[in-house]
């Protein structure tokens, strides 16, 4: 479903601050795969998940989607075929506009825009049903603006309308970091109920180990741009947190350098 | 009196159109463009030109609603493509569109006078309907029979022209294009992962805008009998000063109520400035200073007030708390004293 082959990225080249982000990566997920993605401060996570979505581009390397080479596509054209919830609950809604034009524009992801109504009688019913599965009361508030709704509200509705158009790939960017803990727990269980319902290919960054532990079916670890421990789905039910911090001792020789990572 | 307000509402619906394409700019897209300084002339300069040499002043004044299209995806290009500064562009725009305007002139000014214009020909058939007689009969009885205005057929005729654009952005607001180009200007990282082109949504939005802002100044231009390339000087911020005013007014619970309030906010504004002409000392050409006066006192009045609001609100907590305390210390004072004197 998704293919990254000799991903390569370097910042701010033939500077003194020179930094290589991604280090030759290589990284497939079949149809159905949830990986989590776990690393210090600067591993290059967020930017592995830049380099997919197309916000950045890659020195070198190639990104396939669904067999199909994306390497060279603008990111709006891939949104396509992607879904994303940032970190910041502001950044997946738009504040202004009301929770069912936001629906609307993201119904539209993957059919051309028109002249059209965007929100008609008949998508109203169908917005309404899909709110229902979020148990938030949302779809009695239509006509709400979302900078109206809290962030956990908010971030509940980027998930939604990230997913509910069935994306060949889900990418989610510490999704719950901003949060309080009984938002982030709500969720992080809305997130394994949704990507289980569509079935989505899955890639999510989180700081959270115990997160990283108790969702998906596949995690890696990275360090320093390069991918330094994967565990496949056999041995990631008997996983711990301590278990994690010691294979990243054996193979870094050093204790994982993120204060955050190990309380959260 | 009543011919200077009428007067002054009939601009203003004019007017309106223009506010119409600010609003558009400035809070749909968060874009402040200042193309309108000069898309307002193309669209004055334009119609002017094809008027005097004969065309039908109807098509002339379409014609000029295309032009300022053109201009404002000029701008956008500037932007979205060059990646230069916002409101850059608008500048470079507004400066390259003064040039512009004289090569359509061909000199500074195009006088409009004994000329047919939409406006003369719309004050025919309403001449025709015999209306004009009904309204003046109407104002005589109530008492303002010394100061009839000419025509009503140019304010009847240009509220439904407004309103019809008006519903038209309503309605274009709400299609699915409109939707994105409305997220554009809200959350562009938002709406660009559910794939739409912020780049040409944002020419879209600007060409719409100045469109707008064009048919307004073809239509002002034929109104004054006259096209001059120094009339859109300032025309942003008495744009500004009108979307600021109406939602100041009118409020924005909606896109429907915002965009009545912007017309509403181009009536008043108008109003406005010609009250204040009449105060003795202030000539015409203090016009611009007191349209900065009234964006100022617009933009920085409403602040005032919440802050001043906020600090009375917060006192009055701390003077509750502060009684509540006080309260409890003084019954704690009487527990104890009963105490004392069990004892």
């Amino acid at each position: 479903m998704l293919h990254l082959n000799q991903i390569h990225k370097i910042f701010n080249e033939g500077t003194p601050d020179e930094k290589i982000a991604i280090d030759h990566i290589n990284l497939t997920l079949k149809p159905g795969d949830f990986v989590t993605v776990i690393g210090s401060n600067g591993a290059g996570k967020s930017t592995l998940m830049n380099i997919i979505s197309g916000v950045l581009v890659p020195d070198v390397g190639e990104i396939h989607i669904d067999g199909k080479n994306v390497t060279a596509m603008s990111e709006f054209k891939r949104s396509k075929m992607i879904g994303r919830v940032f970190q910041d609950p502001m950044a997946g809604t738009a504040p202004s506009m009301t929770i069912e034009e936001n629906l609307a524009m993201a119904y539209s992801r993957n059919k051309t825009r028109t002249f059209r109504r965007g929100v008609t009688k008949k998508r109203r019913d169908y917005f309404r049903e899909v709110l229902e599965s979020l148990h938030l009361g949302l779809e009695n508030r239509l006509s709400a603006k979302v900078g109206l709704l809290s962030g956990g509200e908010r971030q509940a509705l980027s998930l939604l309308m990230a997913t509910f158009t069935e994306p060949a790939i889900l990418l989610l960017d510490e999704h719950t970091a901003a949060l309080d803990p009984s938002r982030a727990e709500l969720i992080t269980n809305l997130t394994r109920e949704i990507v289980a319902k569509y079935q989505l290919t899955t890639l999510m960054v989180t700081h959270n180990m115990q997160q990283a532990i108790d969702l998906g079916n596949r995690l890696i670890m990275m360090d320093k741009g390069q991918i330094i421990l994967e565990v496949d789905a056999q041995n990631k039910i008997d996983l711990t947190i301590e278990g994690l911090l010691e294979e990243f001792k054996r193979i870094r020789g050093v204790q994982m350098a993120s204060d955050r990572a190990v309380l959260s | 009196m009543f011919t200077a307000i009428f007067g002054s509402f009939e601009a203003g619906i004019i007017y309106a159109i223009m506010a119409l394409g600010v609003y558009l700019s400035f809070r749909i897209l968060d874009f402040p463009d200042l193309t309108v300084d000069g898309s307002f002339v193309t669209g004055a300069a334009l119609s002017a030109v094809l008027i005097a040499g004969g065309m039908n002043p109807f098509l002339a004044t379409i014609l000029a609603l295309f032009a300022g299209f053109a201009a404002g995806c000029m701008t956008g290009l500037l932007h979205t493509f060059g990646k230069i500064n916002n409101l850059l562009s608008g500048i470079l725009m507004m400066i390259a569109l003064y040039s512009i305007n004289l090569r359509i002139m061909g000199r500074s000014n195009i006088p409009l006078l004994n000329t047919e214009t939409s406006f003369t020909k719309i004050g025919e058939f309403f001449d025709s309907l015999g209306i004009d007689s009904f309204f003046n009969s109407l104002l005589t009885m109530v008492g303002l029979g010394d100061s009839l205005p000419g025509t009503w057929g140019i304010l009847i005729f240009m509220i439904i022209v407004t309103f019809v654009i008006k519903w038209l952005t309503d309605l274009f607001l709400q299609t699915e294009i409109g939707l994105a180009v409305r997220a554009t200007g809200n959350n562009k990282q938002m709406i660009r992962s559910f794939s739409a082109n912020t780049n040409l949504l944002t020419i879209l939005g600007l060409g719409l805008s100045n469109a707008l802002v064009a048919f307004s100044g073809a239509l002002i231009a034929q109104q004054g009998g006259f096209a001059d390339v120094g009339m859109g000087i300032g025309m942003i911020v008495i744009g500004l000063a009108s979307v600021i005013i109406g939602e100041a007014l009118f409020g924005t619970k909606s896109i429907a109520r915002a965009t009545l309030a912007v017309i509403g906010g181009s009536i008043i504004y108008r109003i406005v400035v010609t009250l204040a002409l009449r105060v003795e000392f202030l000539d015409p050409g203090d016009m611009k200073v007191i349209t900065a006066l009234i964006v100022i006192i617009a933009l920085t009045a409403p602040k005032l007030i919440e802050h001043s609001k906020e600090k009375k609100r917060k006192a009055k907590r701390r003077q509750e708390k502060m009684n509540r305390l006080q309260a409890s210390a003084e019954r704690k004072g009487e527990n104890h004293a009963a105490l004392k004197s069990d004892s």
